[in-house]
């Protein structure tokens, strides 16, 4: 067979199908839209059956801690009764260390219930550890493939550990250098393996994240006798945001403001050689953020359950430096040693609660593992030798890619609000260039209506406005 | 003495692109390197030296074939440096703390 890069891309299709099971053309409504909840239900497990799946293999159920002494310091900079309370889910709980066991459950328990032999999954990051454990458990074969080193084979610290842990739950790791073609070598490998496509961007993935933002409500509810105000949850691919709003929906937490925070790497080119390096933070952050809002299909299936923009109603930057910063205060103040990348909405938490009243409940979502690679003091010193600068000073002055800025002052942490507006736009011309040529009906404008979170009159404008821009240009 | 036997736990080396087989949607300094990969398992040559042409059984059970370039590779990822620009952070927000 030809193993080329081409011909192997072209296989593409015929290889998912086989890999995951689903025929993703049966969800195809037109070029534009498609039956976005009809592919989430194709795997029939109802939350119930979600929930006891989890836990067989000990995932989820995770405590729900109060943050009184941070909530205490945050209202020591705030205005008179403002400074709302801080929770945090502690997912590092969980049996690999994070939510990421959630959507890797789920979806392990799901490639044996149909037979297959083995899993393979792509990240550098938690959810590499989360499927070599659940396989483990489930007995089933794991490989991951992971993006760790630049040319000259120098890895980042905190994806080294991710290597470690995959190799320490059995897992076969292909250590690979910068590039996208990850997915030409995943293909090739579900090909020659006939395991299953544990991509973090199938139906069984994000339904099983849907338990988290579901528990969350009922412990509050318990707790506290209302669903919390202000959910903050770490961005990257959209699985999160994704499967924790769905989640809060189901139930019954209607009002609950849904924000994303991503650590701010505006600037550095995610498939380069050269800044594969010169960033701290391998997960989290803007590079994958904003891409996955404005085009969530640009993944390893054809259709991505994963789609963040349908859920956010805020979105929020946050720095590198300020993220170390508050990596330490959880630490010092509230007796929880976690890893940095977790950390990153409590970053954006520490600001955001400044704006709300005394009694309003603010719960991050999430924490993740810490160890050798994973903690500011690594990921640091790594910076450094990469010719990062490192010094304390007003986060404002942070460069990607050039300068961390460790806050001098709680007060200093401030969140940056991403320009929705912006990204919903990007988010229809780049539908509109994938169609080209094609006229949306009435069933497409209300698709991206809901996809982007806006309205059909919204939607209808901003096709509007490309027209007239497109015009100007020829 | 051969650098390694049978069954020892070694890492090999594979090329897996060529800069002309990669794709061609990359910045100049991706697309001018090969794209690479490295991965590690039990020797199932009778002996080798650094830089063979080897097989290794890996931890799943497959047999993968590479050339050898370490012998029982080690974790070295640590916990870093202390750094200066975080070890007063503790008593800066203990003091702000008090004051309130
Ligand atoms: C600890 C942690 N938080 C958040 C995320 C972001 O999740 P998602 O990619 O689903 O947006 C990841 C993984 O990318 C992660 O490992």
């Amino acid at each position: 067979m030809d193993m080329s890069y081409s011909a192997v891309m072209s296989r593409k299709k015929d290889i998912l199908r086989r890999a995951t099971g689903i025929d993703y053309d049966r969800f195809e409504i037109s070029p534009l839209t498609f039956d976005y909840e009809g592919l989430m239900n194709s795997c029939e497990y109802s939350l119930e059956d979600v929930q006891r799946i989890l836990e067989e293999t000990g995932v989820g159920k995770t405590p729900l801690v109060e943050l009184e002494n941070l909530t205490e310091l945050v209202r020591s900079i705030s205005s008179p009764g403002r400074g709302g309370r801080i929770f945090v889910k502690d997912e590092a709980a969980n049996p690999s260390g994070s939510f990421k066991d959630r959507r890797a459950a789920l979806s392990v328990f799901h490639a044996k219930k149909l037979g297959y032999k083995g899993v393979v999954a792509a990240s550098s990051g938690n959810y590499g550890a989360a499927v070599a454990s659940q396989a483990a458990k489930r007995g089933l074969k794991a490989i991951i493939l992971q993006e760790v080193y630049d040319s000259r084979k120098v890895g980042q610290p905190e994806i080294l550990e991710k290597t470690r842990a995959c190799e320490a739950y059995g897992a076969e790791v292909w250590q690979l250098t910068v590039g996208p073609e990850l997915f030409y070598i995943m293909l090739r490998v579900l090909e020659e393996t006939e395991f299953f496509s544990a991509s973090l961007y199938v139906p069984t993935s994000v339904r099983g994240i849907e338990t988290l933002g579901y528990e969350l409500a009922q412990q509050v509810f318990q707790r506290e006798g209302r669903f919390p105000d202000v959910v903050m949850i770490t961005h990257a691919g959209g699985g999160n945001v994704t499967g924790t709003a769905r989640g809060l929906n189901k139930a019954g937490s209607y009002n609950t403001i849904v924000v994303g925070v991503s650590v701010d790497l505006q600037g550095l080119h995610m498939a380069s050689d050269i800044d594969f390096n010169r960033k701290s933070f391998t997960t989290g952050h803007t590079g994958f953020g904003i891409p996955f809002l404005t085009w969530p299909d640009r993944t390893d299936v054809p259709r991505n359950c994963a789609r963040g923009l349908r859920y956010l109603d805020r979105y929020l930057s946050v720095t590198q430096g300020e993220v170390f910063y508050t990596t330490e205060l959880l630490a010092k103040l509230e007796g929880i040693e976690r890893g940095p990348a977790g950390n990153t909405s409590l970053a954006g938490a520490i600001s955001l609660a400044r704006e709300l009243e005394k009694d309003q409940i603010l719960v991050v979502q999430e924490t993740e593992y810490t160890a050798a690679g994973k903690l500011p003091s690594s990921q640091l010193t790594f910076a450094k030798e990469n010719g990062i600068e490192v010094r304390r000073g007003d986060p404002k002055e942070n460069i990607p890619g050039k300068a961390i800025v460790i806050p001098e002052g709680v007060d200093q942490i401030r969140i940056e609000d991403m320009d929705m507006e912006k990204i919903r736009r990007s988010y229809i011309e780049r539908a509109m260039k994938m169609t080209e040529g094609y006229v949306p009906t009435r069933e497409d404008i209300e698709f991206l209506a809901e996809d982007s979170k806006s309205s059909v009159d919204y939607v209808q404008e901003t096709i509007r406005s490309l027209k007239v821009k497109r015009a100007e240009l020829a | 003495m051969a650098d390694a036997k049978r069954g020892d736990l070694v890492q090999i080396h594979k090329i897996v692109l060529e800069p002309d087989e990669r794709s061609d949607n990359l910045p100049s300094c991706t697309k001018s390197v090969p794209y690479e990969c490295w991965i590690k398992g039990f020797l199932v040559d009778e002996d080798a030296d650094m830089g063979d042409e080897v097989s290794i059984r890996t931890f799943i059970g497959r047999e993968i074939s590479g050339v050898l370039c370490q012998v029982n590779p080690m974790y070295d990822h640590n916990f870093g440096e202390p750094q200066k620009e975080l070890l007063s952070i503790d008593t800066e927000v203990r003091r702000q703390l008090e004051r309130t």
